[in-house]
């Protein structure tokens, strides 16, 4: 009787059961387009904060920076010299010959104790830890022209002195460079190379800690015309290239990796590394983390996730910002109104069936019975809005992501000095102290994700529950009614 | 068995006090067919929803089987209307939604009667009442008469000891009004029911073995 009633009752007034159902699917697809939204912005930060140092790192650790004296040259930082009449370091040249020098250094010029790995994997709540060196190799080529004396014509100034003046001359120098990162290969699941995918050749094999083997990333690849097999030359030493990677998205951390002794050794930097990457036993507890790892490692900083997420800005920062607040504001608002509007209307509607109620009362139906047929027509009216809007937030959601636009994020604006290390030196530190932003590298990166709004089961469990609610709310004011209908009023209808 | 002693209903409407019943003593035996009888506005519903346990009174007592219904809780008293009591009223108060053996059925349900046992007896019920055959007709496509038997047979359907019925022939032409009156008086008469009719209908009233006239709240002689 309870479903045959609700049935009936609700064909009859689908108009008035559409409105409300129609509300609550506004509100609950609005809801599902949200969070939808939000998630697709959490996913292309996470992508984004994936390309700084890779898939399953939560932190990492780097050393804090410790700022030269005013005056003060840092020693670390690369000299290039060159003699106008002559090569570099004095090698002797013929006027307009090419000179060149590269450099390798060290990002940052900041790096860290190799054991400070195994300090921080001794750390509570970390679950793995590995270390990196990201390198800076710089090349700077060109040619010095030494300017010409000339003598005006006529002969010397009177007494016999040479009199003339020297013309022309000048040097045209081009700066190049690329970036090596060198990589633990003995704990592949950890570092920047895991946010790229290895699209030709292998990744490095765990037992290549010494070998004269590199990963390059394809787009370097493409443009420097090399591939699997090749040799890539890095500070004078050549690398058999054994894979090409292709990041996952936006830029790769590097142009090139290397086996970290490699890297080490090409460095000058033996027993050094730049960054620890650190995996935690539990993600949502990288407070606790961070301060066991402070305590292990005091000089130390580390930098999660959440400190990088906090440094990302540009379109995907605003409409991620918008779809936090405005959009949750709005979807509260409207689910507000949805029901209020679904509670007034379906107590409007016990309102024109007091006659009704009060026949079912006055034959013995307890109120409890005539409550429960309201509060199930609104539930049943709230499961149809819900439905509703989940078909609509889908449709929604997969509209965004077909027809989404573009987000650009701008990274680590404020971690580009050189001395900055941590994951801003993997993904911005380069000399510019020294080149003056001649760099490939900037202090800041700029990456361009595709937004998507990917709906989740929570979500759609979230949208089951609100019709629910909904039809909780709605049956409530109508139930309420119900329940304080005297019986008497079916006959003082009719009398 | 009905005894009403004393019993007074005051309605109060802002500054405007009425007494629907001023003191009505009255006695109905087992099994007694009862026509109250009066002008509009006399008390004659309020006296019905007195007897029906639909409304309480302001002072007195309503004793039905000893039992006084003044005092009852809701709960109590809706059990009371579920098992004893079957209601008729002048504009049927079918539920527009289901169909006529639905609408008999809505009476057993507060009795817990199995779906099954339920749909054979509202469709016997409404046998009885001669729409046999109109079982799955909603209430908008019987005609008033029709829709007053299939009211007739949900009150009856659960077997009540009373029967009350407020106009119940107030909505139907001449010839549809007999037809219903017969109806009522065989059944109750089959099934010993007590009735109580309220109606202004004087031929109504004449038809009645026993006739009160109630006129501003207080029972006068007929």
């Amino acid at each position: 009787m309870f479903f045959t009633y609700l049935r009936r009752e609700l064909r009859r007034r689908r108009r008035a059961a559409l409105v409300v159902a129609s509300g609550l699917a506004l509100g609950i697809a609005l809801v599902i387009v949200v969070d939808a939204v939000s998630s697709g912005m959490g996913r292309a930060q996470a992508r984004v904060l994936e390309s700084l140092y890779g898939l399953g790192t939560d932190m990492t650790v780097t050393k804090a920076p410790e700022p030269s004296a005013e005056g003060e040259e840092d020693d670390r930082r690369p000299r290039f010299r060159f003699d106008a009449q002559g090569g570099e370091d004095g090698g002797e040249g013929e006027d307009g010959e090419k000179q060149s020098s590269d450099r390798v250094m060290v990002q940052g010029f900041q790096t860290l104790d190799a054991a400070t790995v195994t300090e921080v994997g001794e750390a509570d709540g970390v679950a793995a830890a590995a270390g990196g060196l990201s390198l800076e190799v710089v090349t700077v080529d060109g040619e010095f022209t030494p300017g010409r004396f000339q003598q005006p014509e006529g002969g010397g100034r009177p007494g016999g002195g040479a009199a003339g003046e020297v013309r022309g001359g000048g040097a045209d120098f081009s700066v190049d460079g690329f970036s090596v990162h060198g990589t633990d290969v003995t704990r592949p699941a950890l570092g920047p190379l895991t946010s790229s995918e290895i699209t030709d050749g292998r990744g490095f094999e765990e037992t290549e800690t010494s070998a004269k083997v590199a990963v390059v990333d394809s787009a370097y690849a493409k443009e420097q015309e090399l591939g699997t097999g090749d040799t890539v030359t890095v500070g004078g030493t050549g690398f058999e290239i054994v894979g090409l990677a292709t990041a996952s998205s936006g830029d790769a951390a590097a142009d090139v990796y290397l086996p970290l002794a490699q890297a080490q050794a090409l460095a000058g930097a033996k027993g050094e590394i730049t960054t620890v990457y650190v995996q935690a036993d539990d993600a949502q507890q990288l407070d606790a983390v961070r301060s066991a790892v402070l305590e292990a490692v005091p000089d130390a900083t580390v930098t999660t996730s959440e400190d990088l997420a906090d440094t990302v800005s540009g379109s995907l920062s605003t409409a991620s910002g918008l779809a936090v607040t405005v959009g949750r504001w709005l979807s509260v608002v409207v689910l507000t109104a949805a029901f209020l509007v679904a509670g007034l209307l379906t107590s409007s509607a016990v309102s024109r069936r007091v006659r009704e109620f009060g026949t079912l009362k006055a034959l013995g139906w307890r109120s409890r019975r005539v409550t429960g047929q309201v509060v199930g027509e609104a539930v049943v009216t709230g499961l149809l809005g819900g439905a509703l809007g989940i078909a609509l937030g889908a449709a929604g959601a997969w509209a965004i992501t077909a027809f989404g636009p573009s987000l650009s994020a701008q990274l680590g604006g404020a971690g580009g000095s050189g001395a900055s290390g941590g994951p801003g030196g993997v993904m911005g530190a380069g000399p510019a102290g020294v080149m003056g932003g001649g760099m490939r590298q900037a202090a800041s990166r700029s990456l361009d994700v595709a937004l998507t709004a990917p709906v989740s089961l929570s979500v759609i469990a979230l949208a089951v529950g609100l019709a629910v609610a909904g039809g909780l709310v709605a049956g409530a004011f109508g139930g309420w009614r119900a329940s304080r209908l005297r019986p008497a009023d079916a006959l003082a209808r009719v009398a | 068995m009905y005894e009403l002693t004393g019993v007074t209903r005051r309605h109060t409407r802002g500054k405007d006090v009425v007494d629907a019943l001023a003191g009505v003593d009255l006695t109905i035996a087992d099994g007694d067919r009862l026509v109250v009888q009066g002008p509009t506005g006399g008390g004659k519903s309020t006296l019905l929803q007195m007897l029906g346990g639909l409304d309480r009174p302001t002072s007195g007592s309503v004793l039905l089987d000893g039992v006084d219904l003044a005092g009852l809780s809701e709960a109590r008293l809706t059990g009371i209307r579920g098992e004893k009591i079957g209601f008729v009223f002048q504009s049927f108060n079918l539920i527009p939604t289901l169909t006529a053996q639905e609408n008999v059925e809505t009476a057993l349900v507060p009795l817990g009667v199995k779906p099954r046992e339920r749909r054979e007896r509202a469709a016997e019920a409404l046998a009885s009442v001669g729409l046999g055959e109109r079982l799955g007709h909603v209430p908008g496509e019987l005609s008033g008469g029709q829709q007053q038997r299939v009211a007739i047979a949900r009150a009856l359907v659960k077997q009540p000891r009373v029967l009350l019925a407020d106009e119940p022939t107030g909505n139907l032409d001449e010839a549809t009004r007999d037809e219903i009156m017969d109806v009522l008086e065989t059944r109750c008469e089959e099934h010993g029911l007590t009735f109580v009719m309220v109606t202004h209908d004087s031929h109504l009233a004449r038809r009645a073995p026993r006739l009160v006239t109630l006129r501003e709240g207080v029972l006068v002689p007929s």
